[in-house]
């Protein structure tokens, strides 16, 4: 392909003003969007300060939340971290909405501001507007208008049963936020009319039969209690969503209640999509501005001097120090996203005998931006590790796998970076992002209506991992606050449904008033 | 693509959620604010400063697997040496393999910083001036602007619109300028007579008699302006003198050869906290330092604190440089004046009963609130908690029975200033409900 070099570079120095952005964004469009063929939501790019950072951090990178005590500490906490030099600010931060919405720091240099643009503005957008989770979960749309919403809805709550009340609501729901989540495939979204409309022939029905002398007929004894099964069917249990069943069958909650639990719950599903995808949105993202700052500057558009200053930040970026470097934290998900999708891009155009065995669709394509974009719209982490981790990366970063049992007492190196070790590594790392297997598989089971009714929890117990006690009891006196009655949660061993161990909590009652 | 920039959008969008945060956290955040004091030099005692509060006051719980138990697998990168199957001992801790490093940190402290407004508020919160309204507020030296009607001449920033506009209707509804719509019925009058192709038997009178009016009305109307120089109206603002509470502090101090480096520490750390309180609550506060042996000299902040000078030690010439300094600065018509008094207590006998008298007759009378510190041997602290007083103590305490603006308390060590800080100044109805 001839394409036309760049009759000067876009610029010298690190200086940057709002006509360089533009033109840097003129000059990216065209290679993302017509050599890479991205697919993307229409940019907004916003400048800010590294206070308006700072504020945009502790509301979870939101432009506007409602308020909340917790936001302030993870302020003063990133403030402090911030001023100490522990810590650096993001350089952007870009928010899955339609249009979408990149803040760029004031503070980065004009190569920065292209790094960013790239990373940001075209390959976070395209993975949001193309991935499969996002798609099922997430309404790009709506978000900006929805976080409007809650926080007027949550202030006029306020206004009206007093801060202390709704501050009480929001905890008791944050502690819930990660059981506010529908983890499978949506309730069909309900025809409000058609409900409507249903709702009254129903009615109509009834009036019709209705015969004032069913009144004088003698009952017996009252029939049974409603059979186990059909209660459990009518409160729709078990139900992973704690949240939603508060909202929906609570019985002490008040309708402004509801909605405040119903708007975390939300909130919450609007993030549980970024949370499956770390990896995968990351790497898609980092790969992108790779392969764009590597065409600018091949083609003229930045100079020397700015491509070894992206160079720089690049690598620091995508580096994965080792188990015993001391900096080791887990997974670096920049290095692990880019890592694979480079690899991936390697076995498009030269693949060796190895990558075509286990890859013979892909292996040799040619074209890896295709094949890249196609992984980008249909995996997300635990799917994408376990599909396209080579034994070639494996031996690149030298994964080893280690198993804990309880029963014994050392650990014992499970698999290494060999021949008989590929799989088993592969699927290990995969488990390690699988959010299912990662998060306590919690539900609630049953509520004993016709006697106090206490509302049953249940902790399926994989690997005999049991919840954290402490939290545990702090999380479960909430529940009960919002409940209303007493709730008891149990941990039972997923495979034999043996019971470890059981919590219970009595609400407080004068929280609710 | 759009780029819009931020920067100048108001910041402070988390302030609100940090205020929260501190009222959440308050008790916590005052305890440790009370407690930084001690590590405070009194020069930055109102700076902004970190301060550290246990993080499980302000923990957040969520429902999540615990570090610990069970059997667990993970996958590590930099293999060097390990082979399949080998076996590797269990990092302290019993489990885990090391995976759950973020996780750990339950007791971890929590350090933030504290504006300078926040760590004061909170640093003398509940506390409040005995007798803050003063005789009466002097005029000072702050000028305030407000509005004062309107004039009719001004620069043209001040325009007021409206009232010009109201000022201009009212003058042509008196002079019956001729609106626009008379005029305009006029002229289709006119043409409407115009336009009849046979003429009407007095249309020409008609015509004639309207085509005069109409140029009469065009007269008045160039005659009369639709708005005139005379209606201008600007709006009009003057200076006001805002009236300011001010307040001087005497700071005496017993500088003989007795009082030792810590007691003029602890001095200085009790002088400190009380000018950051007056400067709270009045605008202008001035601080007067008086030290004393046997003679008393006013002198400036830093001779005051440092200074070596040896002497005897004779109270009464400090009471006698104060009221001088008083009637020739600070008539206690125009100011509130408060006196703190430090001294080890040591004093000539011969000298009591003048000093009684000057504080009985003159000082307090003049003074909003008079506080007398004595300060003592650290180390002595126990021997003298036993009861013997000072010779100054015995003379000030009928003094203190009789009169309700004078305290005096007694300090051996540098964390007990605060508290006594405290009780000298807490807001009554806390003071009652504490006690």
């Amino acid at each position: 392909m001839s394409v036309a070099l760049a009759p000067e570079p876009l610029f010298t120095g690190s200086d940057w003003d709002f006509s360089l952005v533009n033109r840097i964004y003129e000059v990216v469009e065209p290679i993302a969007l017509q050599e890479m063929k991205l697919n993307i939501y229409p940019n907004q790019i916003e400048i800010i300060s590294a206070e308006q950072m700072l504020d945009a951090y502790s509301s979870i990178g939101m432009p506007l939340f409602y308020k909340h005590w917790s936001f302030g500490k993870q302020f003063v906490t990133n403030e402090m971290m911030y001023r100490k030099g522990l810590r650096g600010l993001a350089y952007e931060l870009v928010i899955n909405s339609d249009p979408c919405i990149n803040y760029l720091m004031q503070e980065n240099s004009a190569t920065m501001q292209t790094l960013v643009i790239s990373h940001a503005a075209f390959g976070h957008n395209h993975f949001f507007k193309n991935n499969y989770v996002f798609k099922q979960w997430t309404d790009a749309e709506g978000i900006l208008d929805y976080l409007e919403f809650a926080k007027r809805y949550i202030a006029q709550c306020e206004e009206r049963h007093g801060q202390l009340a709704v501050e009480r609501v929001l905890d008791a729901a944050h502690a819930l936020m990660n059981q506010g989540v529908h983890r499978y495939a949506r309730v069909r979204p309900r025809d409000l009319k058609a409900e409507a409309a249903r709702e009254a022939e129903r009615q109509a029905y009834r009036d019709r039969i209705y015969d004032d002398l069913w009144r004088t007929v003698p009952t017996g004894a009252k029939a049974d209690a409603v059979p186990n099964e059909a209660r459990r069917a009518a409160l729709g249990l078990p139900q992973e969503n704690i949240l939603y069943f508060l909202e929906k069958t609570g019985p002490r909650l008040e309708s402004w209640q509801r909605e405040v639990l119903r708007i975390v719950r939300l909130i919450a599903q609007y993030f549980y999509p970024q949370r499956q995808t770390k990896v995968m949105n990351e790497g898609a993202a980092t790969y992108t501005h790779y392969r764009i700052m590597t065409t600018l500057h091949e083609r003229g558009w930045i100079t020397d001097g700015a491509f070894m200053e992206f160079l720089q930040s690049h690598t620091n970026v995508v580096y994965q120090p080792t188990y015993d470097s001391g900096q080791f934290g887990g997974f670096n998900p920049y290095a692990l996203g880019f890592g694979v999708m480079m690899d991936i891009e390697r076995l498009c155009l030269k693949p060796t005998q190895e990558d075509r065995e286990w890859f013979p669709d892909i292996a040799g394509s040619g074209d890896p931006v295709e094949v890249l974009k196609d992984i980008w719209a249909n995996y997300r982490d635990e799917s994408f590790v376990s599909q396209y981790l080579s034994p070639h990366m494996i031996r690149h970063w030298r994964l080893f796998n280690i198993v804990d049992r309880a029963a014994e007492s050392e650990l014992r190196v499970e698999a290494i970076h060999d021949e008989r070790g590929y799989r088993r590594i592969r699927r290990a790392l995969a488990r390690e992002y699988d959010i299912g297997r990662q998060e306590p598989d919690i539900q609630v089971v049953d509520v004993d209506l016709a006697g106090d009714r206490k509302l049953i929890v249940e902790h399926a117990v994989l690997d005999g991992v049991q919840l954290d006690p402490d939290d545990t009891v702090m999380v479960l006196q909430n529940l009960a606050n919002l409940w209303g009655y007493e709730v008891l949660l149990k941990e039972v061993d997923a495979e034999s449904r043996r019971e470890l161990k059981s919590h219970s909590a009595q609400p407080r009652l004068a929280w609710l008033r | 693509m759009h780029i819009v920039d931020r920067r100048l959008n108001p910041g402070g969008k988390s302030l609100v959620n940090r205020q929260r945060f501190l009222r959440r956290a308050r008790a916590y955040v005052s305890q440790a604010v009370r407690d930084s004091l001690k590590d405070r030099s009194i020069k930055d005692l109102d700076k902004e400063g970190q301060i550290t509060i246990q993080r499980d006051a302000i923990h957040e719980p969520t429902l999540h697997k615990a570090g610990q138990g069970g059997n667990r697998e993970r996958v590590f990168p930099g293999n060097k040496e390990y082979m399949e199957g080998d076996r590797i001992k269990r990092p302290n801790g019993g489990g885990g393999s090391g995976s759950q490093a973020g996780q750990g940190e339950g007791n971890d402290d929590f350090q933030f910083v504290l504006s300078r407004e926040e760590f004061l508020g909170l640093f003398l919160d509940d506390l409040e001036l005995p007798d803050l309204a003063k005789r009466r507020l002097i005029g000072g030296a702050v000028d305030g602007i407000r509005r004062a009607g309107y004039s009719t001449v001004g620069s043209p920033s001040n325009l007021s619109v409206p009232r010009t506009m109201q000022k201009a209707m009212s003058r042509r509804i008196a002079l019956r300028r001729p609106s626009s719509r008379e005029l305009r019925e006029i002229e289709e009058e006119i043409a409407a007579i115009e336009a009849r192709d046979p003429a009407g038997a007095d249309d020409a009178v008609r015509l004639e008699r309207l085509r005069e009016e109409r140029s009469h009305i065009i007269r008045r109307r160039n005659l009369i302006a639709y708005i005139d120089p005379v209606d201008l109206r600007y709006r009009r603002f003057e200076n006001v003198p805002k009236p300011v509470a001010q307040a001087v502090m005497f700071c005496l101090m017993d500088v003989s050869g007795s009082m030792t480096e810590h007691m003029k520490d602890l001095a200085k750390r009790f002088f400190a906290l009380l000018h950051l309180f007056l400067t709270r609550c009045y605008e202008h506060v001035e601080v007067v330092f008086i030290h004393h042996t046997d003679r008393a000299a006013e002198v400036d902040e830093q001779t005051f604190f440092y200074s070596t000078v040896t002497g005897g030690t004779l109270v009464s010439s400090a009471l006698d440089k104060l009221l001088e300094v008083a009637k020739d600065r600070y008539p206690s018509d125009d100011w509130n004046i408060y006196v703190a008094q430090a001294s080890d207590g040591d004093t000539m006998q011969s000298d009591n009963g003048k000093v009684v008298s000057l504080m009985n007759d003159e000082i307090l009378p003049m003074s909003q609130y008079v506080a007398y510190l004595e300060v003592g041997r650290e180390e002595f602290a126990d021997i003298e908690a036993v009861g013997t007083r000072s010779g100054l103590w015995q003379a000030y305490a009928p003094v203190s029975e009789a009169n309700r603006n004078f305290v005096m308390r007694k300090v051996h060590h540098r964390r007990e200033i605060y508290p006594v800080f405290r009780e000298l100044f807490q807001r009554k109805g806390v003071a009652e409900r504490t006690a």
